[in-house]
């Protein structure tokens, strides 16, 4: 029997460490070649890191939240055969040789003997031998007793749990037999009383600690960023989509034979208005670079479109939305909107915005404050769109109506160059014809 | 005579009584307690202080005598001695009196009001004390209910001339020559058998098929053995029927229906021990009753608002630390802490030859909680304390449950084994497991050995047996 250590992969060009974000294992499984050990996630993508050997898992090298560096040993697994684990003394120095800053939290007994490792594989030989057969220890703690059985603790922790108005039988006991001690009333204490469900209005005073990792807290990070550093100036418009919708309705009713076409939403349309008044204002697809104090402006136009996903907001990437006619934009974003729901987009196809939409459909609202994707300079907000009466002259007509919400980094764009840059979307959106027109 | 008003008003200084006011009066609780005779009650003047120092010296008696048989093991010698049970009775009473002044001093240090005289209730909150000087009325927020226990009488053996009760036999001038014992149960044995090593010839009736009945056989064979030893004639099965008509003999019917008649100086009754509910006033409050028992609460609340009961009055089992704990309990409920009773064990002492001590289930009880049971039982046999006093007899035995060894209970039966009852009740407390005991170093050479060699028996590695 060999020992195997799997190391932190790399895992995408120029990153030098990424983020534990799940376990899809336990010490003590046994796993085939290929199974998903890990989920790691970087700047922007999640990826898993699958077993390149049979084997059981004998230590698990980094908790989740943790920031392991590229080539940390994260895995040892028990394989058959020699596996690749030096002898101890030079496995020792090798751990010891990466920087500690970055070792996920050090364990000492990292380089202690294989099955010591384990505090499963200590029980046995803890116990006494006679009371080996049957001191089953029925009392995970936690676990409530069986019904009936009266709480165990001594007379101390009775009284301690008397005055501060507890009621043992609610208390798991952590010590043999489950007995209750004062460290149990402690736990129980920090974590509130679990009040019974009563009829009628009941005060909730829980509290639960949920760790921010992961996506989560990448979202987090770019969020406080943004809002930190970049000025926003918030601009909304109203725009009148019923021609746009009209055409919208005869382009996804046209079929053509032999042809395949996706069914366009608004997006594509927005993305094409925005590719024309880019080209007027070229500043406004631009990353600032604020601690160089430059602003790239770019002259691809890589529209960046905010997604919800079960885990949180992502945004992929329509690259080079400036080559792409209509049908093409619209397949892109079908494409990468299912690619990262599924969680399968891949680390290219969630970065490189130079410019951002964000749409809530249906939820879109009247009116939104966008946060700017940072270092981009501008982000359009789609809100809701809905028919409402507008007066032509001489009479209220009822019309589809939209409100396009937009955040501009005020350092470099001016307000009136972000109502130009709205007004020249709005004109394009409200007469189409003119964004299939050079 | 003026009015006194109070906080807490505590009827009886018995053990449960007196220990209530101390601590209430230590809590800074105004508290008055009232007492028709010494402090200390049943206890401490007619039953386990009086009864213990009439049992070693009947013991000491028995010893000696046995040496001037020229038959002690330890080649001593001695001619034969004689008893003075007036002067042995005389030093009892010393002790008895200089604990009820004890008591007395506690209460006061405490700084607890003592009313002498007889107290019945007027109302929940007013009870009228007829003192030597007049009656006195009390008015408390909250009374204390600590009435005791009275030796249960025969009807047609009513006590007063040859029937005496225990309290009365703790203060016999001489030893009676004939003694028969109704009921075998603790107070009859302990009492019978102290009469027999002091020279009477006792006869113990019991109508049960066996003496001690509340215990397991196993538990009370050495007792049984003994009694034998000291020429005690037992008779079970049988029932008392009154006194001979010449009235110099009890009627007795025996097991298999036939009459029979034991001569006897003395007969000692002793058929249990009932509640005193009668004359402090019950009806004049009216409160709920648990048999012949007051009822009462976890935290001995009676049916009535602000009346606590504590002690022999409400129920089994009569002892008196009970009582002291119930008493402590409700002092502290009274001083506004926070407290219900959650005691997991209440051990026992019966201070026969040789003595029992019970803490926690018996194995009948513990079996009956329908999980495996583990039972570790070690001898005195095995035991060289044991064997140095002459002490052999008896066991130390351990019932804990077979899937997690939490014990259960524990009992003894040996020479001296009263003082095993600490050891006994903490490891309940506590909740210990077999190895809890079995891993505590338990000093050499004591009888307590006994019970670390029980658990060790039980975890299947006794190492002296």
């Amino acid at each position: 029997m060999g020992e195997h250590i799997i190391k932190l992969p790399d895992v995408g060009e120029g990153v030098a460490e990424a983020e534990l974000v799940e376990w899809h294992v336990k010490v003590g499984d046994i796993v085939r070649e290929d199974t998903v050990l890990a989920a790691v996630m970087t700047d922007k993508a999640t990826v898993e890191i699958p077993s390149p050997v049979d084997g059981e898992i004998l230590w698990l090298g980094a908790e989740i939240g943790d920031t392991v560096a590229i080539g940390s040993p994260i895995v040892r697994l028990k394989v058959a055969g020699e596996g690749n684990a030096k002898p101890q003394g030079a496995e020792a120095e090798a751990v010891s040789a990466e920087p500690p800053a970055k070792l996920p939290t050090p364990k000492p007994e990292a380089a202690a003997p294989v099955v010591k490792t384990s505090p499963k594989s200590d029980e046995p030989k803890a116990k006494p031998a006679a009371s080996q057969k049957s001191t089953a220890q029925p009392s995970v703690p936690g676990a409530p007793r069986p019904a009936g059985e009266r709480p165990l603790a001594s007379p101390a922790v009775r009284l301690r749990a008397k005055e501060a108005g507890i009621d043992l039988r609610q208390v798991a006991g952590s010590g043999p037999a489950g007995r209750i001690g004062h460290e149990d009333i402690e736990a129980f204490l920090a974590r509130g009383p679990q009040v019974a469900k009563a009829s009628g209005l009941a005060r909730n005073d829980a509290v639960q600690d949920i760790k921010v990792v992961g996506l989560r807290r990448k979202i987090a990070e770019k969020m406080s960023l943004s809002k930190s550093r970049v000025p926003h100036i918030t601009y909304v418009e109203e725009i009148d989509v019923t021609a746009l919708e009209e055409l919208r309705a005869a382009l996804n009713k046209e079929k053509r034979p032999g042809v395949e076409r996706p069914k366009l939403t608004l997006l594509p349309f927005l993305m094409r208005a925005m590719v024309k008044a880019i080209a007027d204002q070229p500043n406004l697809n631009s990353l600032f670079d604020d601690e160089a104090g430059i602003v790239h402006q770019h002259g691809g136009i890589h529209i960046g479109i905010a997604a919800q996903t079960p885990s949180g907001l992502v945004v992929p990437v329509v690259k080079h939305a400036e080559a792409r006619d209509i049908w093409d934009c619209g397949a892109e974003v079908i494409r990468l909107a299912e690619a990262a729901k599924s969680g399968t987009a891949t680390r290219d196809e969630l970065s490189g915005s130079t410019i951002t939409i964000t749409s809530l459909g249906a939820m879109g609202g009247v009116a939104t404050t966008p946060v700017i994707n940072h270092p981009e300079v501008a982000i359009v907000g789609v809100n809701k769109m809905m028919v409402r009466p507008v007066w032509d002259g001489t009479q209220f007509m009822p019309r589809k109506m939209m409100n396009l919400s937009s955040s501009f980094d005020h350092r470099v764009i001016d307000g009136w160059d972000a109502a130009v840059f709205i007004q020249r979307i709005k004109t394009l959106l409200e007469t189409p014809a003119l964004i299939f027109v050079d | 005579m003026k009015e006194i008003s109070c906080k807490l008003l505590v009827i009886g200084a018995g053990p449960g009584g007196y220990v209530c006011a101390i601590r209430a009066g230590q809590l800074g609780v105004d508290t008055v307690i009232v007492e028709a005779g010494k402090p200390g009650g049943t206890c401490l003047n007619v039953g386990c202080i009086p009864s213990k120092a009439l049992i070693h010296a009947a013991e000491e008696f028995e010893k000696v005598s046995h040496m001037a048989g020229g038959k002690s093991p330890l080649g001593i010698s001695v001619t034969a001695p004689t008893l003075d049970l007036a002067r042995t009775v005389a030093w009892k009473d010393g002790i008895v009196s200089r604990l009820n002044s004890g008591v007395a001093g506690l209460l006061k240090k405490a700084g607890v009001k003592t009313v002498h005289g007889w107290a019945s209730f007027r109302d929940g909150k007013t009870v009228a004390v007829e003192t030597e000087t007049g009656v006195q009325v009390i008015r408390a927020e909250t009374i204390v209910i600590a009435s005791g226990s009275a030796p249960v009488e025969l009807p047609f053996l009513p006590f007063g001339g040859r029937a005496i009760s225990s309290t009365e036999a703790l203060a016999l001038s001489d030893v009676p020559k004939k003694l028969a014992v109704v009921g075998g149960g603790y107070i009859g044995l302990e009492l019978g058998m102290a009469f027999a090593k002091m020279g009477a010839e006792v006869t113990v009736i019991e109508a049960l098929p066996r003496v001690l009945a509340q215990y397991d056989a196993e538990l009370t064979r050495p007792v049984v053995k003994r009694l034998t030893a000291l020429g005690v004639e037992v008779m079970l099965g049988a029932k008392a029927k009154g006194l001979s008509t010449k009235g110099d003999a009890l009627l007795v019917e025996t097991s298999d229906g036939k009459s029979a008649k034991v001569a006897a100086e003395k007969i000692l009754v002793t058929v249990g021990r009932k509640p005193v509910t009668e004359g402090w006033g019950l009806e004049q409050i009216d409160l709920d009753m648990a048999g012949k028992f007051i009822r009462i609460d976890d935290q001995c609340r009676t049916s009535m608002r602000g009346i606590f009961a504590i002690g022999d009055v409400t129920g089994e089992p009569m002892l008196a630390h009970r009582a002291m704990a119930q008493g402590e309990m409700v002092a502290e409920i009274v001083a506004g802490h926070k407290r219900s009773w959650d005691k997991r064990s209440i051990p026992a002492v019966c201070f026969t030859d040789p003595e029992l001590v019970t803490a926690g289930l018996s194995p009948e009880e513990a079996k009956a909680l329908g999980g495996e049971i583990k039972i570790g039982m070690f001898p005195f046999a095995a035991n060289g304390r044991a064997m140095t006093k002459l002490g052999e007899d008896g066991f130390v035995r351990v019932l804990a449950r077979a899937d997690n060894h939490l014990v259960l209970g524990i009992q003894a039966v040996g020479q001296g084994v009263s003082e095993l009852a600490a050891a006994f009740g903490l490891a309940l407390e506590m909740g210990a497991r077999l190895e809890d005991i079995a891993g505590t170093i338990h000093a050499h050479p004591t009888q307590g050995e006994g019970f670390q060699e029980a658990a060790l028996k039980a975890l299947g590695h006794a190492l002296h047996i």
